[in-house]
């Protein structure tokens, strides 16, 4: 594979916006037929990496050769051109229309000036057979799965003759058996001739697949390493710059009584289906529970309720023996409930409010932080100046917009806020998604610190190993119920990814006793 | 730090300024190109209102009209809403104060100017809290209910005009003791009809300033309206929010109604058309930046704006329409001030852009 055309060479690429380096000399050769990975931390520059690949940067310095051609990339359009194509995370599909309208987007069959589906539909369907990628052309985006959107999304980069393919952490969103399909097909794309580039920033993922591995850390590429001959933990060490602990450092729980405890729970979504539909559980003092599962199985419509963000329709939530079933959200919060919501700049922050003021979001009705509904500036201040300094919060001032702060900064300083309540039980919905290894490390600290402090924690994920790492005990969430709750330290990644898609325990013993003996 | 401060300061304020500049430039071509002189125009304006007290005095009593409209957009616009429904909000407090007074003119001006006020006020908070309710338990949109209630109670105050409270399309005036006037100010000004309203501007502004800086329900509205989701997260209450945002709302305009009742015209009359004091404070509001003192300043300026306006045509020989086109094309450039901003972030700070590749030693040569 070694000797086969070079197609992609990006020779010392430097990006400068103002003072700051975010590409600092990187180089990148990506070979026909080759799975090259791009490793690095969050804001390491993979993506202005690729931004300036796509054309959607230019480079400061540096050349660009195309299969051996410098070629200046000014514009998608001319990445397009050179047959370059992306997939991004966040899928750029428009849910209203059909997938054969949104792969042909752009690039539409006409026959005089009158859109021809049916040529469009065929040649997805000829596309899709080659790879494995099988997902319905008529049917309409909001009605697949993540899947099959992702599934479409590469389609519509293969359909524009795309033989240079860039994919943006795409398992993100995956089950691990979709994970499985999807390295298959990946595989099969770089069998066909095409040079795949991988960003990604886990390291089992790109021992399973890829060939090379490039690893870029604050800007600067630190190497290309050839994968077979490179360890995990030699990987991680170059992404990071330090030697990284993988395992999370957390003694054995001593849950104790029941702090939260959840019954027959129905919730309707917005469509007025059963989301959640009647499930329960319990969460001790003491414990982390991590409810793991795939992203739309009514998790989110879980917490919603939990939190007094959503009506449920029935079943009941007590929380210390109260009953907190359609209450306020605020209600709720004086109960003894802390909440990481899912989307931070949705739910967590108020981006164009001060970092102060979003940290006295929770609290700022009470004193100190208010006197008889007059607010104390000075003590909102230092409430804020105490917070970022204990949990680190990099920011330049706690005056600044919340908007200034990075995603990790965000999530810790609404840790800070939520943590420092001292709450009976901490929700945390996908607390560490988008942030670093580094990050990722600080967070899970607090959530077992807390646990450690006899507090009940709710750990919602769609990240197994976090799932796996962080929680003592794991529910499993399939279609609005509790599939299951199993030991964390009694289960295997097979287990769970089985018990995510449906598949129930006893079935599983029953097709996998061999396999599930190994896992253990 | 302190740099970037000042920096986004200045910009901030050169921004309305470049507004209120752009919209007289706009204005002195239109004039150039149908055949007058905007020099002597203008000149002859503000020539016009700082030349004699009366015009400044009556400049001030628009402008006092103008910081209450403007307010009341300022609150509703904080807390996330559009609230159009100024000029209806602000009659009905004209409507109802004027109803009162008229109704006891006999009580003592101690305690009938402030209960006429508190009635106009009142009538105007109910009035946009229709909508508010409207909106935080159905999600109607607050634009479409508030105009229509503009309609509504302009067909409503003139029919009372006419048949109810007064005949042939006005009211009688109210009495001495329901008087906003006050001698030594309508001396000082050379009988304009500048009042103690102008006062009681200054009081509600530093009022308003103080609560919403200074209070925990302040606080809750500006978080409403920058993040509906984190603050119900937060455990306030969208609900009770929207509906208190309008009422102040609504009170502020109908405040400003029930002064225009007492101090500017002493009755009430049928109209053709809604007051424009509500529709230009959005304008004012705007131009203000959502600050109480930038709030003043705009409305003070649009007080001498429509003063002076006159002055152009009765002095300059512009015709009245073209004096309103002017007026009109500065308040397009305040309103669009985005605009300007837009402009400015172009032209007005090109940051520094590194070599492109071709530039560099071993670039693409093409």
């Amino acid at each position: 594979m070694t000797t086969s055309e070079v197609v992609v060479e990006m020779q010392h690429i430097v990006k400068q916006f103002g003072d700051f380096k975010a590409n600092d000399d990187i180089n990148l050769e990506v070979r026909r037929g080759e799975i090259h990975a791009l490793l690095g931390e969050n804001g390491a520059g993979k993506s202005t990496l690729m931004n300036v690949l796509t054309g959607l940067l230019e480079p400061t310095e540096g050349e660009i050769k195309i299969k051996g051609e410098p070629v200046q990339i000014d514009s998608p359009d001319k990445a397009d051109e050179l047959g370059i194509g992306m997939v991004h995370q966040h899928f750029m599909l428009i849910d209203k229309f059909t997938v054969a309208e949104n792969i042909m987007l752009g690039n539409e069959e006409h026959n005089a000036g009158f859109i021809d589906e049916e040529t469009t539909a065929n040649k997805i369907l000829e596309l899709s057979d080659r790879y494995g990628l099988k997902v319905d052309p008529y049917a309409k985006v909001e009605d697949i799965s993540v899947g099959q959107q992702q599934r479409a999304e590469i389609l519509k980069v293969l359909y524009k003759g795309t033989d240079i393919l860039i994919l943006d952490e795409p398992t993100a969103v995956l089950t691990p058996q979709e994970i499985d399909d999807l390295m298959r097909v990946i595989r099969s794309l770089a069998d066909e001739g095409k040079a795949i580039i991988l960003i990604t920033h886990k390291l089992d993922e790109i021992k399973q697949v890829a060939d090379q591995c490039t690893v870029i850390r604050r800007g600067q590429g630190i190497g290309t390493v050839d994968v077979k001959e490179t360890s995990q933990q030699e990987l991680a060490d170059m992404m990071v710059g330090r030697a990284v602990s993988f395992s999370v450092d957390k003694g054995p729980a001593h849950p104790e009584e029941v702090t939260l405890a959840v019954n027959d729970l129905v919730v309707e979504d917005a469509r007025g289906l059963n989301a959640v539909n009647g499930l329960s559980f319990e969460v001790r003092k003491g414990e982390i529970l991590g409810i793991a599962g795939v992203d739309g199985n009514g998790q989110t419509e879980l917490i919603r309720a939990i939190t007094g963000l959503m009506p449920s329709q029935s079943g009941s939530i007590h929380l210390d023996n109260v009953d907190i079933s359609n209450k306020s959200p605020r209600y709720i919060t004086e109960t003894g409930l802390a909440h990481i919501p899912e989307d931070r700049q949705r739910h967590g922050l108020i981006l164009d409010m001060s970092l102060e003021d979003n940290m006295a979001l929770q609290t700022y009705y009470k004193p100190p932080l208010s006197e008889n509904g007059i607010l104390q500036h000075k003590e909102i201040e230092k409430h804020a100046i105490r917070l970022i300094e204990e949990y680190d919060v990099r920011t330049q001032s706690e005056k600044e917009p919340a908007s200034s702060l990075s995603g990790g900064n965000q999530q810790k300083a609404i840790i800070a806020r939520e943590v420092e309540r001292n709450p009976d039980l901490l929700i945390a919905a996908q607390p560490t998604r988008g942030l670093d290894v580094g990050a990722i490390e600080f967070i899970h600290k607090r959530l077992i610190e807390q646990r450690d402090n006899g507090k009940a924690v709710l750990l919602m994920s769609f990240e197994l190993d976090e799932i796996m790492d962080v929680s003592d005990r794991i529910a499993v969430m399939y279609d609005g119920k509790i599939i299951d709750i199993v030991e964390a330290n009694n289960t295997s990644e097979t287990e769970l990814g089985l018990l995510m898609a449906g598949v129930s325990r006893e079935k599983i013993v029953e097709e996998h006793k061999e396999e599930l003996s190994v896992g253990d | 730090m302190i740099e970037v401060k000042t920096d986004s300061w200045l910009k901030k304020i050169s921004v309305p300024v470049l507004a209120v500049l752009f919209g007289f430039l706009v204005g002195a071509i239109i004039m150039l190109i149908f055949g007058y002189n905007p020099v002597q125009a203008y000149s002859e304006m503000i020539l016009g209102v700082f030349a004699n007290p009366y015009s400044i005095g009556e400049a001030l009593t628009q402008g006092t009209l103008l910081i209450f409209t403007g307010l009341a957009f300022d609150i509703a616009n904080k807390a996330g809403f559009f609230n159009i429904g100024l000029s209806g909000q602000f009659l009905i407090g004209w409507l109802s104060t004027i109803a009162f007074a008229l109704q006891f003119p006999d009580l003592p001006r101690i305690a009938l100017v402030p209960l006429s006020l508190v009635i106009g006020t009142v009538a105007g908070a109910l009035y946009a809290g229709i909508a508010g309710f409207l909106r935080a338990y159905f999600g109607t949109s607050e634009v479409i209910v508030t105009i229509m209630l503009n309609h509504t109670i302009l067909q409503i105050s003139n029919y009372l005009t006419n048949f109810v409270l007064g005949s042939s399309s006005r009211t009688e005036r109210v009495s001495e003791n329901a008087s906003l006037s006050m001698e030594w100010l309508t001396n000082l000004t050379d009988y304009s009809r500048l009042n103690m309203g102008f006062f009681i501007a200054i009081i509600v502004v530093v009022l308003y300033s103080v609560f919403m800086k200074y209070t925990t329900t302040g606080f809750e509205i500006k978080a409403v309206g920058l993040n509906p989701d984190a603050s119900t997260y937060a455990g306030m209450s969208a609900k009770k929010n929207i509906i208190l945002s309008m009422l102040i709302s609504g009170g502020l305009a109908g405040l400003g109604g029930a002064i225009n009742g007492l101090g500017t015209f002493g009755n009430l009359f049928v109209l053709g058309v809604l007051p424009a004091e509500g529709f230009n404070g959005i304008a004012v509001a705007l131009l203000g930046l959502g600050n109480p003192i930038g709030i003043v300043l705009s409305a003070i300026l649009f007080g001498i704006l429509q003063t002076g306006a006159p002055f152009m045509a009765s002095r300059a020989g512009v015709p009245n329409e073209m004096a309103e086109v002017v007026i009109a094309a500065i308040v397009f450039f305040v309103g669009a001030y985005y605009l300007v901003e837009w402009l400015f972030e172009k032209f007005g700070n090109r940051p520094a852009k590194g070599p492109a590749s071709t530039d560099v030693e071993g670039g693409v040569d093409q």
